[in-house]
């Protein structure tokens, strides 16, 4: 044997052990479909169906590669689906209204939080018992898209106030530097509890308590995807349709998962902070009491929250809702 | 109880000694584990206390050295309003002088709240032992190191937080300035200084509270900014703690922390269930709070090992105490046993058993000297006895021969004292109510033809009245052979008077006399004093009448009387019953006597039976009269029908 012919056939040897497998197993399954998506915030339990459908392979049964992007004060999710860096996104039913506003169309894939858990809360040893009280007093207030139901809310108890642009800690509510603050359900309310607040100590105003019911976070695509990919929307809705689930049915599974992503990303957080959201998330994504699908805009929150926006003068262009919203079942 | 009272002197001694030891022991164990706990308690508070607050104060006071660089700072920015350059030489020199600080921010309020916006803000930070400019390029408006103290007017130590490095947690004072514009004060900034807490944890972690003891610090939302457990760190609150262990009572003490009180208290771990006590102070500056916990487990070994010592003497004393009672018991129960086997042995009969006598001279002494007293006297009293016993038995057995020979000198009836005499039938029995009585009876032939018969009763019982009897029998039969033929009435008149010649003890004697003639049924009789016999005619009178009296008195109580007899004639067939009073002076339970009339009715149907029976059937109605009363007085009966002449061996 030449020298030359001993290296051909180590050459091919090694070719064929490296490429082989490889080619071979492509041949079984067909390649996965790289996508990515961003929450509208840092990874925690409010986005535990989508951590649990990436990391427990759901994606991956439904053909997909997905990667999450954090989102954060620093990443808006708008502005990723807006400048396609997402591919899909996490917003608010009124950041996708507004999207629409601004000439970016966005398909609603699916309406994931069905009740607002935005909310005021006030100490009650500041005599803030009734939405009146409120009158003439500091109110911390978050920018857009969650100045909308505080401003209706004022208008609707015919409430002057003092605004003021709050931070994402709920320290200044705890100092007393603001009488109310705005606070998330699912989070800040739980912040207060265990800074030490008493739940009893606490007056509390949900906004869907007053006919604001805006649902919240639900999975946007732009229209243009939807048009060209329409089984890749529907595989990626699925799956997190069913990540959702999955985190419901395992909240100690989805809890680690979220602990682990959250820690990868040196946010400050706990896991009881994390039940409580997890548990919250289950009661605004499926509410009790209602006969409610998974997933589901109900055109009549839509036509609320729409009307809200235009009463503000925030759209004019309002999308058909057949257009802005495609579900799963429609098809 | 009753158990109790079976058992032994030792056993009962030990019981209720050796109880009543334990509890006491019992007792003070559980006292002195308790004084020597609340002492132990007590001073592990002020031990608690002094750290928690010596450590407070360390922290404090460096706090407190932070405040004054900003407080300083924003006096001159308000004074002097330095230009950019002048600003930027200020922070850096500010900051290069104080190793301690990170980092120091100048930053301004914007003119006006409506864009444009005009930012304008300087930070220098210690980056590599060098100080560099690091620009804020954000809007800090609406964090919290800029807007907390704006709004609230005051200076305020930031909640910790990660710093650039995202390694170091950092707290920042912020420090609101003012500017004068247009004669008002207007707000005009923060300066603020960054504070690493890295100085802070070793501070804290600096302490030494024996093995597993250790201190931890929360800021005023209850964030864990120091703590063994790193996870704690900045993650957690003590509520979220108290959450997540369920344990309100963790919750409840966060709460009085972050209010800024002071406290101790008996507490279980942030992460497990061990037992601690918790001093608790805030840090004034900031209004964090330092919590001292001391490991409940350790400081009490000493006070452990302190009891587990005094149990070991405890029970060392208890089988001490137990050895005396043995001891005691030993002494007083080991005599008092031998004691009570002598006893037994005295008991069962044997007097000589020695009794041991112990050397002591206390109540067991004493004792035994008694038993040994007791059982000489019983020795000399059944020697006693035993004499008394053979003097009586001895006197017994001469009142045995006295009435032998008593019942001797009375004439036999059995077999039938005169066979060769058909003519009449005779049967006497007497029963004495002792060995010896005072009745007699007698009958004799004074010739073929007569025969002469007695039945008497001396006064008195006994021996004497026997002797007496004897006497008055003797007499009797001498005198009355002297009188042939025989008159009763002359030999009973000679022997009274011989009685009474030589009477000295005053005795006296009733007697019948008769002398029958069997060939004629003549009968002569004479009644010294004595019941009168009753004549039984047999059917068809079936009569049964007294005797004549002869008005006699009894023998020996008059010198000189004369008696006189009374004759009748006996037709065969009828029947003398002669008796003496120990026969109707019989008396039953009711103190009822047996009575002459009773005798009368009940001789009646007997008229014509043999003799003995008779006898034998009066005996029998006196003993069913007198059933279960014992015999008082001698009971004689002498019976004597007159059959008539007849042919010799006529029957």
């Amino acid at each position: 044997m030449s020298r030359k012919t001993a290296i051909f056939i180590l050459s091919f040897s090694l070719f064929s052990s490296l490429w082989l497998p490889a080619l071979l197993g492509a041949a079984a399954n067909p390649p996965l479909k790289q996508v990515t998506f961003i929450p509208q915030w840092v990874p925690q339990a409010q986005f535990a169906g989508y951590y649990v459908a990436e990391e427990t392979g759901i994606y991956q049964k439904y053909g997909l590669k997905v990667e999450i992007i954090n989102g954060g004060p620093q990443r808006s999710s708008a502005e990723y689906l807006k400048h396609q860096k997402a591919d899909f996104a996490s917003l608010w039913l009124v950041t996708g209204l507004n999207l629409w506003q601004q000439g970016t169309a966005v398909v609603n894939l699916a309406q994931i939080v069905q009740r607002s858990a935005l909310m005021l809360i006030a100490k009650k040893k500041s005599g803030i018992l009734r939405p009146k009280d409120i009158e003439g007093r500091k109110v911390g207030l978050w920018g857009s898209p969650f100045e909308i139901q505080p401003q209706m809310f004022f208008k609707q108890y015919d409430l002057k106030v003092e605004v003021l642009r709050q931070s994402y800690s709920v320290n200044l509510f705890l100092r007393d530097g603001v009488a109310v603050t705005s606070a998330m359900w699912y989070n800040e309310y739980h912040t207060i509890i265990n800074a030490g607040i008493n739940p009893d100590e606490l007056t509390t105003f949900f906004y869907a308590d007053h006919k604001l019911n805006f649902p919240e976070d639900g999975i946007y695509v732009r229209k243009e995807t939807w048009q060209q990919q329409p089984e890749l929307c529907r595989a990626f809705v699925k799956a997190s349709l069913e990540g959702w689930q999955r985190a419901f049915a395992e909240p100690e599974l989805a809890l680690d998962i979220t602990m682990r992503n959250l820690k990868k990303e040196h946010i400050i957080s706990n896991r009881v902070h994390q039940k409580w959201m997890l548990e919250r998330m289950q009661d605004i994504i499926l509410p009790a009491h209602t006969q409610h699908q998974l997933g589901h805009l109900k055109r009549k929150d839509f036509q609320r929250a729409t009307e809200a926006l235009r009463s503000k003068g925030l759209i004019e262009k309002i999308p058909d809702f057949n257009i802005f919203y495609k579900p799963l079942a429609g098809e | 109880m009753n158990w109790l009272r079976r058992c032994g002197l030792t056993f009962k001694m030990n019981l209720l000694i050796l109880s009543g030891v334990t509890l006491v022991i019992s007792a003070i164990l559980s006292l002195s584990y308790n004084i020597t706990r609340h002492l132990m308690v007590e001073r592990i508070e002020e031990n608690a206390f002094s750290m928690a607050q010596a450590t407070a104060y360390r922290i404090n006071a460096l706090l407190k050295a932070a405040e004054k660089i900003p407080a300083g700072m924003a006096l001159t920015i308000t004074k002097l309003q330095p230009d950019d350059k002048a600003l930027k030489s200020i922070l850096a020199d500010r900051l290069a002088q104080n190793p301690e600080l990170f980092g120091i921010a100048a930053a301004f309020a914007p003119e006006s709240d409506k864009p444009p916006l005009s930012f304008y803000s300087r930070y220098f930070i210690r980056s590599y032992d060098r100080i560099k400019e690091s620009p804020i390029n954000y809007d800090y408006r609406t964090h919290d190191w800029y807007q907390i103290p704006k709004i609230l007017d005051q200076a305020i130590w930031s909640e910790p937080y990660y710093g650039l490095s995202g390694r170091t947690i950092m707290t920042s004072y912020s420090y609101p300035f003012y500017r004068e514009k247009q004669g008002h004060t207007k707000f005009g900034g923060i300066v603020c200084v960054d504070l690493s807490l890295n100085w802070l944890r070793n501070v804290v972690s600096s302490l030494k509270i024996g093995e597993t003891g250790y201190a931890f610090l929360i800021t005023r939302n209850g964030t864990f900014v120091t703590h063994p457990d790193l996870s704690l760190v900045m993650n957690e609150t003590i509520f979220s703690v108290a959450e997540s262990r369920g344990n309100p009572r963790i919750r409840e003490i966060g709460r009085r922390m972050i209010a800024g009180e002071k406290g101790f208290t008996a507490f279980t771990g942030m992460l497990s269930a061990k037992k601690y006590w918790l001093a608790y102070t805030p840090l004034p500056a900031n209004g964090w709070s330092l919590g001292v916990l001391f490991p409940q487990d350790e400081l009490m070994a000493n006070i452990r090992s302190l009891t587990r010592i005094m149990l070991g003497l405890g029970i060392a004393g208890f089988f001490l105490i137990m050895l005396v009672i043995r001891l005691i018991s030993k002494n007083i129960t080991k005599p008092l046993r031998a004691l009570a086997q002598s006893a037994d042995q005295i008991a069962s009969g044997n007097l000589e058993a020695t009794i041991p006598i112990p050397e002591t001279r206390d109540e067991v002494g004493h004792l035994a000297l008694s038993f040994t007293e007791m059982q000489q006297s019983l020795k000399d009293y059944i020697k006693n006895l035993t004499e008394t016993t053979a003097a009586k038995e001895r006197i017994e057995s001469e009142l045995n021969i006295a009435s032998e020979i008593q019942m001797g000198i009375l004439p036999k009836i059995s077999p039938s004292p005169f066979p060769n005499h058909s003519e009449f039938d005779l049967h006497a029995t007497i029963r004495p109510a002792r060995e010896v009585g005072g009745d007699l009876y007698d009958f004799f032939m004074l010739d073929e033809q007569h025969l002469c018969f007695t039945v008497g009763d001396v006064s008195g019982k006994g021996v004497p009245a026997a002797l007496f009897m004897a006497i008055t029998q003797t007499m009797i039969k001498a005198q009355i052979k002297t009188h042939s033929g025989g008159v009763s009435a002359d030999t009973l008149t000679q022997v009274n008077n011989d009685l009474n010649r030589d009477n000295p003890s005053m005795m006296f004697v009733t007697i019948f006399l008769g002398i029958l003639n069997i060939s004629t049924g003549e009968l002569e009789y004479c009644s010294g004093g004595h019941n009168p016999p009753y004549r039984l005619t047999p059917a068809p009178e079936a009569r049964v009448q007294e005797l004549a009296s002869t008005d006699g008195i009894a023998l020996g109580v008059m010198e000189g009387f004369t008696f006189s007899s009374k004759r009748l004639t006996l037709a065969p067939g009828e029947t003398l019953f002669v008796f003496t009073d120990g026969v109707t002076e019989a008396m039953n339970r009711d103190g009822e006597l047996f009575t002459e009339s009773r005798l009368e009715k009940l001789l009646t149907p007997l008229t014509e039976q043999p003799v003995t029976e008779i006898t034998d059937q009066i005996m029998r109605e006196i003993d069913n009269f007198s059933t279960g009363i014992p015999q008082t007085d001698d009971i004689t009966m002498l019976v004597l029908r007159y059959n008539g002449k007849r042919e010799k061996g006529g029957y």
